[in-house]
């Protein structure tokens, strides 16, 4: 018979890590749901192929390092890492991508470094990086909203393209990416940075159909649908507010800034805030506890870090969208501002006071 | 009589340049895109490694101490130079393809290494087989890295050979299989450092596993011994 003691603190939180990453897989219900309703229904085989593939990449994996399997399997971190990752990329990206993605993501990423606790990177967001500078043309072909696609979507259509590479009335992504003018869509942070390159003006670029709202059609509502999974989860307390507020504080205020400076040249900060990936970033990916910043201090450092980059590279990088780069070089800097931002321990005097 | 067969042994395995000693990182990270890329620029090393070991070892006792290493590195770039200027000669297509990586053997902290640490202490015969075999473990390293980046990147094998091996070495191009998208990372740097640190668990992986065994056959023998060390303590223990 053994009594355990338990070292302080002694006030014990009852969030497992299995019902918090639960928890944050179900938070992301709203955002799927928005982008099922916008870009078709790709999203959910998305999800569906990278689940599949990360409980039996895991498994394979565990097996592999002689740990146990099921107990591991059912903390729910690979399934956060599949959902994360098949949100991300392109609802219609051919079934190989996210199958390649999320092998990556779980056994070189994940468990290669030790498993869960011991990652350097966040690992969808490495898989997705790891994706983009392989396959550039496949990660960035996202359909137009369906309101603006000129053909009309059949009801296996997603099925088929994920598949096959082909809707089922045989046309390429190619073509089913373009509008009802004719002119292939591209996502509205593409679109601007194709425009700004070829020396037009932001309001010139917004006259494009696909700006018809602040941060494009379709877009500002998957902003907006992930926006209210964080919120549900700042109010569960499973993440803090200081990294997503950070994040969010100084993406805004660099792109106020430069939109101020030049607002031909430079989009709104609301059109930042609302386009692309930047409330799945802010919530979700950057709050990942394992790979951020662990004092209080650090994590406003470490996300205001992450809004600036995603700013730089929005502005002056070369591909349209920078959270999965921004978020990797942040992770890098982890031990730099943990370093610095250690906190005072008690009875101790603060540095630097004799 | 010099033990060659442990010069083999540490050049080829146990202190592999590439591998174990992680020296010349730069050209084999930078010029392992293609089989026949490596290829060249592996044999390229080696056939300067055997060479400026063979002329520090014979002028060992002429140099004095103190400024060994410049008289080290200027032998080191004369053989460079010479082997840069043959390779434009002959193989004119790989030269151009490896461009900078020529010269650049001159750094290669391989080849002062070898110079320093085996040819500068010891005769002729052993530096020249100790140049061969660091020459040959680098070239094999080399080129794994690069089948295994071009398999992955370009679904080929030997593309380009007739640059390095002559025209007739075109029939040595296999064509492993054809994709619209291939796998850009594989041929970027990241690529490279990853396939290179898969080589390097792979070494360690055989090494553990040999080390196990001749534990294993160890304890075997032991336990056949009755009133062992072993046996006692087990018992004592109760």
């Amino acid at each position: 018979m053994s009594f355990r003691i338990a070292s302080s603190p002694h006030n014990h939180s009852q969030q497992h890590t299995s019902i918090l990453m639960r928890k944050v897989a179900l938070a992301c219900i709203p955002g799927i749901a928005a982008q099922c309703y916008f870009f078709g229904y790709g999203v959910l085989i998305q999800l569906l192929l990278a689940v599949i593939t990360a409980w039996a990449s895991e498994a394979l994996i565990l097996h592999w390092r002689g740990k146990p399997v099921l107990i591991r399997l059912k903390d729910h971190s690979a399934l956060l890492t599949a959902v994360l990752l098949a949100v991300a990329i392109p609802p219609f990206a051919p079934w190989w991508i996210i199958v390649l993605g999320t092998a990556f993501a779980i056994i070189v990423v994940k468990q290669l470094y030790g498993g869960l606790g011991h990652n350097l990177f966040n690992p969808a967001m490495a898989a997705y990086v790891l994706l983009l500078i392989s396959f550039p043309q496949q990660m960035t072909s996202w359909l137009p909203p369906q309101s603006l696609q000129a053909q009309q979507q059949h009801l296996l259509d997603p099925v088929c393209t994920v598949f096959t590479d082909f809707s089922c009335a045989g046309y390429s992504l190619t073509q089913q990416k373009t509008d009802v003018d004719g002119m292939t869509m591209a996502t509205p942070l593409d679109t601007l940075k194709t425009d700004l390159a070829a020396g037009r003006t932001v309001s010139e670029s917004h006259q494009h159909k696909i700006f018809a709202a602040i941060g494009g059609i379709g877009w500002n509502w998957v902003n907006l649908a992930f926006l209210a999974g964080g919120l549900w989860l700042l109010q569960q307390k499973i993440i803090q507010w200081r990294i997503p507020l950070a994040l969010l504080g100084s993406l805004a205020l660099c792109s106020l800034l430069a939109y101020l400076i030049d607002a031909d040249r430079n989009g709104s900060p609301l059109f930042h805030l609302f386009s692309g990936g930047t409330m799945l970033a802010a919530f979700f990916i950057a709050t990942d506890p394992v790979s951020a910043s662990t004092t209080e201090r650090g994590r406003l450092v470490y996300g205001a870090l992450i809004g600036l980059l995603i700013f730089v590279i929005r502005r002056f990088g070369g591909y349209p969208d920078a959270v999965a780069f921004a978020v990797m070089l942040a992770n890098l800097a982890v031990p730099l501002i943990d370093y610095y931002t250690r906190p005072r321990t008690y009875g101790h005097r603060p540095k630097g006071a004799h | 009589m010099f033990n060659y067969k442990e010069i083999m042994q540490q050049g080829l395995w146990q202190n592999n340049p590439g591998l174990v000693q992680l020296l010349g990182l730069c050209p084999l990270l930078a010029t392992s895109s293609t089989l026949t890329n490596a290829l060249g620029l592996g044999l390229a090393t080696m056939l300067v490694l055997m060479s400026t070991n063979l002329m520090v070892s014979l002028i060992r006792h002429q140099v004095p101490n103190e400024i060994r290493i410049p008289v080290f590195v200027m032998v080191i770039a004369a053989v460079v130079t010479a082997i840069e200027q043959l390779m434009h000669a002959y193989t004119y297509a790989l030269y151009q393809s490896l461009g900078i990586f020529i010269p650049l053997i001159v750094t290669n902290c391989i080849v002062i290494g070898r110079a320093e640490a085996f040819a500068s202490k010891n005769a002729v015969l052993p530096a020249i087989v100790d140049g061969l075999m660091m020459g040959l473990g680098f070239t094999a390293v080399l080129a794994s890295l690069g089948a295994v980046r071009e398999v992955l990147g370009q679904g080929t094998l030997f593309d380009g050979a007739d640059a390095l091996l002559g025209s007739w070495a075109t029939v040595l191009r296999v064509e492993l299989y054809q994709s619209d998208s291939h796998f850009l990372l594989a041929i970027l740097p990241p690529g490279a450092f990853m396939v290179l640190g898969c080589l390097i668990a792979a070494k360690n992986a055989i090494d553990l596993r040999h080390k196990k065994r001749r534990q294993q056959v160890k304890t075997i023998t032991r336990a056949r011994v009755t009133h062992s060390a072993g046996a006692e303590t087990a018992t004592g223990g109760n």
